[in-house]
């Protein structure tokens, strides 16, 4: 019984190490370990071998089987795995041939960076607010501080619809707006659209974005003010930026203030982007005058505030190095999709 | 405005600083300079040369040779110029030195032109004679210059080997100041120069006017009436005579020049010279031309014409304020004088105004006149009405000392009654908690005193009359802050109670919009808020639409800009136009903005802001992707329900046939379609475009972010395909509408698989075949459940009669 075991094992053996395809390694499975295989016929020989060798027997058929079955096994994979290869040689592709693109719509360079101011103030508590953009006289100047005589009238040549109503020329109202509601503390950010009668031209548009910001509180200071705005120019413009506040006018603040920051390409040593100056101016602020916080019934006694004004189109154009306001409203599918 | 440094430093003796320190220290104690220029910055070993000979050049005609004396040696200099003369004094460039132009006063080159010397058809010349345009300057500016040739200097006015560039007075820097509109005492040289003392530091030194007086009595001249005093609360008035017209000394013209203002004769120089100092406007009235030697200040009538001095008719109104004489009108009250009472050479006696008109009339009757001059940009802001006798004084002061003519004593003062000065409470540590400083009372006490802002015991302080714009508290907070320097205010942030920060819910959805049409490959584009009334036109939109009814704008930058849209199309199709007129292919965009929809005509009320969501689209894609776009949108708000699209939306603009409404909940929310082809050619697109609109205000309310996990399904679905033959018309909605009614809830889903016209089909019908699919999410189906409903179903579609196909 060894010897045929032996003998089964060794034709087995030498029938695997001659099969150089898949088929033929199965041939040999069915012919000796399959159900009409060679070693099921040694074990259906059992009933004449004695009882008591029958565990014997019985093992050794098994260790043949293994035996078999591991080399047979390693064959097949061998031979599996240089079917895989021979078959990937032959899938080679030319990585370099142009990508199956999804064709991703692009955001307006104007959203992008409003979404980035968004998020900044948004992060320091400041809740996102919006207002009409045809907006009453009494919001747009009245009530902040510029009665009907102002000379500042003037400055923001108004679209006017009547007497009363007219195209808001800042974002301003929509503080007056929120602190008419009398919920204080106040920390709001209003962006939106304004306009004003400028003839479109490279560096201007009849109609443009701003953002607003307002904080309301007790114990409001002007280095508040500053410390705020600082931040927001870091985290714009690179940490590196620093910010320079000149006194300036406007009616509904005091003190006043425009803010510029160090020039994000030269870093303040002055280049053709900044006019040689190393600062760039960026935005109006300044502490809410106590007169549009009495008209908004707020009493400026027991509370100050600052606010800011940003020129959205200002900080694009500068941030993105766009030479002509007019291409943010051309939408020339040429021109979005650089952002 | 622009002034030279060297007239302000008359009144601040004791200053020192570069031109940048100035520049500097000046912008950030709240006088913004805009920037400075050295006139001259490009000359260059340029002195006063003394011609001793001239003789002709041998080889050409035009040239002549002279020998300069120019103090150290005498030179030879060959020149072309035809006008000097021996003895003449001239500016020379040595060799080596560089002016600011070329004789043709064409464009200044940057870094100037270097001279050298060399020789001229064969004659050596060491250096050049000047031109003024050569020295950067021209005719306007020094009058006394020859229109063709060299400058010649007035004779003893300096000597060989002096600095010529010093004797031209163009060793100084012209500073341009933006002044705020609060700040009218800053469009002065004095309002500068104060505040440099006090940004300085250094003592203010103004001049100090003496009048001698040259006798007689103003009474005797001229007497004046104010009939409208609220247009005018001061008009004061002196009266020179034996006047002799001739031109202003040098340094008049210089401070002039250097601002700006062109050098004409005494008389007008003295006027512009104490506009330019004291910011107060003066006009001089010949008194010959007066009739009835009477000044009577009232409001013009309605459609008087009148010619002012630059020989323009112009028509007055009832509200602009004039200076009339005892018959007629001689002068537009800060405006403009008359040609009637032009000053000529000729002119003996003069009577000069000095006045304060109310500001906010001035300006707007500049405007409805048309006619905005230097004065009545001053005058506008509202000026203060002590200044107005301080600036008639220093006129009279400098006829006496120009030697121009004899002030005659008195003066004719009409004035209103002064206002009080205004007294402000001192409170530092209200000042010191508004900025967050810790400033002390002592030192903004001496700022104070360098703004002439008085303090008493009382704790009050007392501001001067030319600081209108200091009104309260948070001024004099502005005052300390500045003078202590804005950077020295430390940088804090709010420790205000906690608030949370968020975007509005309207703003969130915005923002999923754009996301989803950016997903979708759309680009966002920004369109103007404002068109032109043709729109409608161009869109098909009838006469008499409601979306014809927009807001107008009274005073638009034009027709095109003239009507608020009441509709996003335009915008969209004037973008696509223009991509499609560049040939960019397949375009995608769209929108956010809002239209505005008046509430009632005329409008009385704001109207309705309604934001748009539009998208548009050509090339690649059809309706259909169009549609998909909205319903991925709609899914990613939350709003899970289906869509039912309305065909009949009757949109003018839209394809008849291929439009439609969509509607959820029963709200019709927005639109879509194929562009009309008429309203595609009157873009110049020859394409199909797709459009969507989407009205935010309707959605937004049921928009929701809240999602519940509802299962997956563990037991399998059946599905059950059916095919029918439709007629034409009906609709694709209409059949999956009652298959979903009939299907109960175990009907899963319903998906058109194939839809087809034409050969195999009869005329005017359509094939449309529908996989079902069944589930129940707590058993499997069986057959005999499914068939209960799919008989429900196929009833439906026999009595919409609808044929099965086998």
């Amino acid at each position: 019984m060894k010897e045929r075991l032996e003998k089964i094992k060794a034709e087995a053996l030498q029938k695997i190490s001659e099969s150089d395809v898949l088929e033929k390694l199965n041939e040999v499975r069915v012919n000796y370990l399959g159900k009409k295989g060679e070693l099921t016929a040694v074990l259906k020989s059992m009933k004449d071998v004695a009882p008591e060798e029958r565990p014997k027997v019985g093992q050794m058929v098994n260790e043949t089987r293994e035996a078999i079955e591991s080399v047979l096994d390693a064959a097949v994979k061998k031979l599996e795995q240089a079917a895989m290869e021979l078959n990937m040689k032959k899938e080679v592709i030319d990585v370099t041939l142009p990508a199956k693109k999804l064709k991703m719509g692009h955001r307006h360079p104007n959203a992008i960076v409003l979404e980035e101011v968004e998020r900044i103030f948004v992060g320091l508590g400041y809740e996102v607010v919006e207002g009409p953009e045809i907006e009453k006289d009494y919001y747009n100047f009245e009530a902040l501080n510029i009665p009907a005589d102002h000379p500042a009238k003037d400055e923001q040549d108004t679209f006017y619809v009547n007497g009363d109503i007219l195209l808001r020329t800042q974002t301003s109202p929509v503080q007056v707006r929120v602190m008419e509601q009398g919920k204080l503390p106040l920390k709001i950010l209003a962006p939106g659209r304004v306009f004003r009668s400028d003839e479109v031209d490279a560096t201007h548009s009849p109609s443009f974005h701003q953002i607003e910001g307002l904080v309301i509180d007790k114990n409001i200071t002007f280095a508040d003010l500053k410390g705020t705005l600082d931040q927001i120019a870091k985290e714009l413009f690179g940490a590196d930026t620093k910010c320079k506040f000149r006194p300036h006018h406007f009616p509904f603040t005091e003190p006043s203030a425009e803010m510029d920051v160090s020039c994000f390409k030269c870093g303040g040593t002055g280049c053709r982007f900044c006019k040689g100056a190393g600062w760039i101016e960026i935005l109006g602020c300044g502490m809410v005058h106590p007169k549009v916080l009495k008209m908004s019934g707020i009493d400026p006694e027991e509370y100050t505030g600052f606010a800011f004004g940003i020129g959205l189109e200002r900080i694009t154009l500068l941030k993105y190095e766009i030479d002509d306001m007019r291409l943010l409203y051309e939408n020339d599918d040429r021109f979005l999709k650089q952002f | 405005m622009n002034s030279a440094l060297s007239w302000i430093k008359a009144y601040v003796p004791e200053l020192e600083c570069t031109d940048q320190e100035y520049f500097d220290k000046m912008t950030l104690s709240g006088t913004k300079v805009e920037g400075y220029e050295r006139p001259d910055k490009n000359l260059e070993k340029i002195v006063v040369g003394k011609i001793e000979s001239i003789e002709k050049h041998p080889d050409a005609d035009k040239l002549i040779i002279c020998q300069v004396d120019v103090g150290t040696e005498t030179l030879q200099i060959v020149t072309g110029a035809p006008n000097v003369s021996v003895g003449d004094l001239v500016p020379v460039v040595l060799d080596g030195g560089k002016v600011a132009g070329g004789h043709d006063g064409g464009p200044l080159p940057e870094d100037g032109i270097r001279i050298k010397c060399g020789k001229l058809r064969g004659i050596d010349s060491y250096g050049m004679m000047c031109s003024i345009e050569e020295l950067g300057s021209d005719r306007n500016m020094y009058p006394e210059a020859p229109e063709y040739g060299i400058y010649i200097f007035e004779k003893d006015s300096c000597k060989p080997g002096d600095d010529a560039v010093e004797a031209l007075g163009l060793h100084d820097t012209v500073f341009e100041y933006e002044i705020t509109s609060n700040r009218v005492d800053c469009y002065s040289i004095l309002g500068i120069a104060r505040e440099a003392a006090a940004t300085f530091g250094k003592p203010f030194v103004p001049p100090v006017v003496e009048v001698k007086g040259g006798g007689g009595d103003i009474s005797d001249y001229i007497s004046v009436e104010v009939v409208d005093t609220d247009l005018c609360s001061r008009y004061c008035s002196k009266v020179c005579k034996n006047i002799k017209i001739a031109p202003s000394p040098k340094w008049m013209q210089r401070r002039l020049a250097a601002s700006g203002i062109r050098p004409i004769n005494n008389l007008v120089d003295i006027t512009n010279y104490v506009m330019a100092e004291y910011g107060q406007p003066m006009h001089a009235f010949d008194l010959d031309t007066i009739a009835g030697h009477k000044i009577i200040v009232r409001r013009a009538k309605d459609g008087d014409q009148f010619q002012t001095l630059d020989g323009q008719m112009r028509t007055m109104d009832s509200e602009v304020l004039m200076i009339c004489d005892a018959e007629k009108e001689i002068g537009i009250a800060g405006i403009m004088g008359g040609e009637n009472s032009k000053i000529t050479d000729e002119v003996k006696t003069v009577v000069f105004e000095a006045a304060t008109f109310h500001g906010a009339n001035i300006r707007k009757s500049a405007k409805r006149i048309g006619l905005r001059t230097d004065a009545s940009g001053i005058f506008e802001k509202g000026l203060d009405p002590r200044n107005a006798e301080a600036a008639i004084m220093r006129a009279c002061q400098l006829i006496e000392e120009l030697g121009c003519g004899e002030v005659v004593d008195g003066m004719i003062d009409v004035c209103q009654p002064l206002k009080e000065l205004n007294r402000i409470k001192f409170e530092p540590e209200k000042i010191n908690a508004l900025l967050g400083t810790e400033i002390p009372r002592e030192d903004m006490l001496a700022m104070f005193d360098r703004l002439e802002i008085k303090h008493d015991n009382d704790d009050m302080l007392t501001i001067p009359s030319f600081r209108q714009d200091l009104e309260g508290f948070a001024d004099i907070a502005e005052e300390v802050a500045r003078f202590y320097g804005y950077d020295k205010i430390p940088v804090s942030l709010p420790r205000a109670s906690a608030t949370a920060g968020k975007l509005s819910y309207k703003l969130r959805i915005e923002q999923k919009a754009r996301d989803i049409a950016e997903y979708c490959g759309f680009s966002q584009g920004m369109c103007y808020s404002f068109e032109s009334p043709k729109v409608f036109d161009k869109l098909l939109i009838p006469e008499g639409d409601e979306l014809r009814k927009a807001v107008v704008i009274s005073n638009p930058l034009g027709e095109d800009f003239s009507i608020m849209r009441t509709l996003p199309i335009n915008g969209m199709l004037t973008s696509l136009s223009t991509n499609y007129n560049r040939r960019n292919k397949d375009v995608r965009l769209y929108e956010l903005g809002n239209i505005y929809l008046p509430k009632s005509l005329p409008v009385t009320e704001l109207p309705d802001e309604r934001m748009q969501f539009t998208l548009g689209m050509y090339g690649e894609g059809d309706f259909f992707t169009m549609k998909g776009v909205v319903e991925e949108f709609l899914e990613a708000v939350g709003m899970k329900k289906i869509c039912i699209y309305d065909p009949n939306a009757g949109k003018t603009f839209l394809h008849p046939g291929r439009q439609a409404n969509i509607i959820y909940d029963d709200v019709v929310i927005g639109y879509l379609g194929e562009v009309h082809p008429m309203v595609c050619a009157g873009y110049s697109i020859k394409t199909k475009v797709y459009i969507a609109v989407l009205d935010m205000p309707s959605i937004v309310p049921m928009t929701s972010f809240d999602r519940k996990y509802t299962g997956i399904a563990k037991y399998p679905a059946v599905t059950r395909d059916i095919s029918m033959v439709v007629p034409k018309e009906v609709l694709a909605g209409d059949i999956e509408k009652m298959i979903r009614q009939r299907g109960g809830k175990t009907l899963e889903s319903i998906r058109l698989f194939d839809i087809y016209e034409g050969d195999q089909i009869k005329e005017g019908f359509k094939s449309i075949a529908y996989s079902l699919s069944f589930r129940d999410m707590t058993k499997t189906l069986n057959d005999e459940d499914v068939n209960g409903v799919m008989k429900k179903i196929l009833n439906g579609l026999e009595s919409m009669k609808i044929e099965l196909r086998s």
